[in-house]
């Protein structure tokens, strides 16, 4: 019991960041921009809100440092892809290695240090609660807020107005133009709504996961939660299940580590990035029939007057 | 009053030319503000980084054995580019040609094998790098999955195979517990070109594989298809030309000169198998690709830039405490430049009154 308790817990540890990343990721696929920069952003995430948190001493500001730095990497990239209509695949790639020396840039003061990490909620009675008091009322804030993005998600996508003409500019943006819709400034804020959420899962690594930072801490989350965006269909249902399903990879190898299981760790380690190529494959080819992405996802748009 | 971007009517040729230029000139730009922002005397560091490696021999012979694998790297890379086919995975076919090719040399070691043992290593590596740069590109063509994420998942997959075999099997026993092989043999490893220098054999296959490409894009049906493909998908599609086969094929030589790399770094400057060969070349390599404008003789010059990048910022962290990372901070923003300024050979910026009347949706 004690067992399956904390493998749930380790799970949605290991789960939070790619699922807040991923969700950020989609809500900028959807509006029809892929922003290959996801673990650039997350790693600056990383080295501001570990910054922040150390500084002030407090974690919320230290995520919301992540946040900022998050944010203003994802301008850069909208300055980029959107106003100077580069290739968003290359523009991606350039704020990853962009990304990954700014954090070590920024990190390289913060290595060995230790802050206090985010505290768990505590409610008398709910959190004694066997088997599920603590996976349900003994998170950190994080945890909640995952959870609460990926509904708020849903709820702009598929039941506000401008979720649907976000949705319109992702498969069709001649027509959305056509329609007077500014299809450039709702790319810009989803791209910035992605910059956000890869700054926050980001900051959740050395504030939550780990209390300190290394360079590098990142270690390819955000590539993995690009993969998820594939993987649930551009749907923010199904991305829970994906994010939580490589969480529980991510932790069953950790875990057979410990076991001893006669296996080398690095193979146990390699499972995560195996198992991602396995799911793109397998996907990819149920879909055969017809896409499921976004229409216009990757495409420049320049408007015509 | 509003900056839009407008489409020219053709591409710039006059901007085309200068764009590199243009680009490196706006980064040593912001690298001073960078410098100043460190606190470092912007002058002095940008001497440290640009003009100290160029005057002495050492270093010169350095800036090429570091420019050869990027070189490398980026000709195959700048071929999958031209056919918009996207391999962004370099790094792992690099560490896998390095860890094919090592395997000759670690089951040859201390046995009286003989002076086919270096170029067996070299085309195994080659084949190795080859053959992990088909995996992605086999699950694009067959299934469909986007060959950016396959070969990038498959860099950690390599690292940690490389990362076991060094601490496993393959690990020096007289080694003192380091993660790494044995020293190679004389047999096993790249020739010098100088006695006594750094410069070796490498540089020359980098510049054999230079021409090499430079005749297929400029001369050859194959090249011209790949050119085709990348530009005008649908004009390919009408020519009989096959996206899927040279999607394949991209890959496969791409997949074969980073592997080369690998086995050559290796058996050359390193001279043993351990973790941390490489300092990111297989990424570097994508900026050298681009700043090199996917041009064969661009990429030369693009790369020997590159290579010097690493050689100053080493020497800027000696003389003046300045971080590693800056170098890679350096090539990110480069990067971001050169696609910048190459948007200007198909955009231009006009301006445009800004209370023009936008009609609103229905609804």
């Amino acid at each position: 019991m004690e067992l399956v308790e904390a493998i749930i817990l380790a799970v949605l540890a290991a789960s939070t960041p790619l699922l807040i990343a991923a969700t950020g990721e989609l809500v900028t696929e959807r509006s029809g921009v892929l922003n290959l920069g996801v673990e650039g952003m997350m790693i600056v995430g990383a080295a501001c809100g570990f910054a922040g948190a150390w500084l002030t001493g407090s974690i919320f500001i230290g995520a919301l440092f992540g946040i900022v730095a998050g944010t203003m990497m994802s301008l850069i990239f909208a300055l980029m892809a959107l106003g100077l209509a580069v290739n968003q695949v290359a523009t991606g790639l350039a704020l990853t290695i962009l990304g990954v020396g700014l954090s070590g840039l920024i990190g390289a003061r913060f290595v060995g240090e230790r802050i206090t990490p985010a505290v768990h909620l505590s409610i008398p009675g709910l959190t004694d609660i066997p088997l599920v008091g603590r996976v349900l009322f003994g998170e950190d804030a994080f945890v909640y807020v995952s959870i609460a993005l990926v509904v708020g998600v849903w709820w702009f996508l598929y039941r506000t107005r401008a979720g649907l003409i976000l949705r319109a500019c992702g498969d069709n943006h001649v027509s959305a133009h056509a329609l007077g819709y500014p299809v450039l400034r709702i790319r810009t804020f989803a791209v910035m709504f992605g910059g956000a959420c890869a700054g926050l899962a980001g900051a959740y690594l050395p504030l939550a996961y780990t209390p300190f930072f290394i360079p590098g801490m990142t270690a390819g989350r955000g590539w993995i939660a690009l993969a998820l965006v594939v993987f649930s269909s551009w749907r923010p249902g199904r991305l829970v299940v994906g994010a939580y399903l490589f969480g529980a990879v991510t932790i069953l190898q950790l875990h057979a580590q410990g076991w001893g299981v006669g296996i080398p760790s690095q193979f146990m380690s390699a499972l995560p990035y195996l198992a991602t190529i396995i799911v793109l494959v397998m996907l990819s080819r149920a879909r055969s029939g017809g896409s499921t992405a976004p229409a216009a996802l990757g495409t420049v748009f320049v408007p015509d007057r | 009053m509003q900056l839009v971007l407008e489409k020219r009517a053709e591409r710039s040729g006059t901007i085309a030319l200068v764009s590199p230029l243009l680009a490196i000139g706006l980064t040593i730009v912001t690298m001073v503000i960078l410098f100043a922002i460190l606190g470092k005397n912007p002058l002095l560091a940008l001497h440290a980084y640009f003009i100290a490696p160029l005057t002495d021999g050492y270093s010169l012979q350095e800036i090429a054995v570091k420019a050869t694998p990027l070189v490398m790297i980026a000709i195959g890379l700048s071929l999958c580019y031209l056919a918009n086919a996207w391999n962004i995975g370099a790094e792992g076919q690099f560490l896998i040609g390095a860890v094919a090719g090592s395997w000759i040399a670690v089951r040859t070691q201390g046995t009286d094998a003989g002076a086919w043992v270096l170029p067996a290593m070299l085309v195994l590596a080659a084949a190795a790098g080859a053959l992990y740069a088909l995996i992605p590109a086999i699950c694009k063509v067959k299934f469909g999955a986007s060959e950016i994420l396959t070969s990038l998942m498959l860099v950690y997959v390599a690292d940690l195979f490389l990362d076991y075999l060094v601490r496993g099997p393959w690990r020096d026993p007289h080694g003192f517990n380091f993660p790494t092989t044995a020293e190679f043999d004389p047999v096993a490893t790249v020739p010098l070109l100088i006695e006594g220098g750094r410069l070796h054999l490498g540089s020359i296959i980098a510049l054999l594989v230079v021409a090499a490409a430079a005749i297929l894009l400029a001369r050859t049906i194959k090249g011209f298809e790949i050119r085709v493909v990348g530009a005008a998908p649908r004009a390919a599609r009408f020519g009989g030309f096959n996206a899927n086969q040279l999607i394949i094929l991209t890959f496969a030589v791409s997949g074969a000169l980073a592997g080369l790399a690998g086995i050559i770094e290796v058996a050359g400057p390193v001279g043993h198998l351990q973790p941390g060969i490489s300092p990111g070349y297989g990424f570097t390599a994508i900026i050298v690709a681009f700043l090199g404008r996917l041009n064969p003789v661009g990429i030369l010059i693009a790369g020997l830039f590159l290579a010097l990048t690493f050689i100053g910022g080493e020497q800027a962290q000696i003389a003046m405490k300045i971080p590693l990372d800056v170098t890679k901070v350096f090539q990110g923003i480069l990067l971001f430049y050169v696609l910048a300024c190459d948007s200007l050979i198909l955009y231009r910026f006009k301006l445009v009154s800004s209370n023009r009347q936008v009609p609103r949706g229905a609804g």
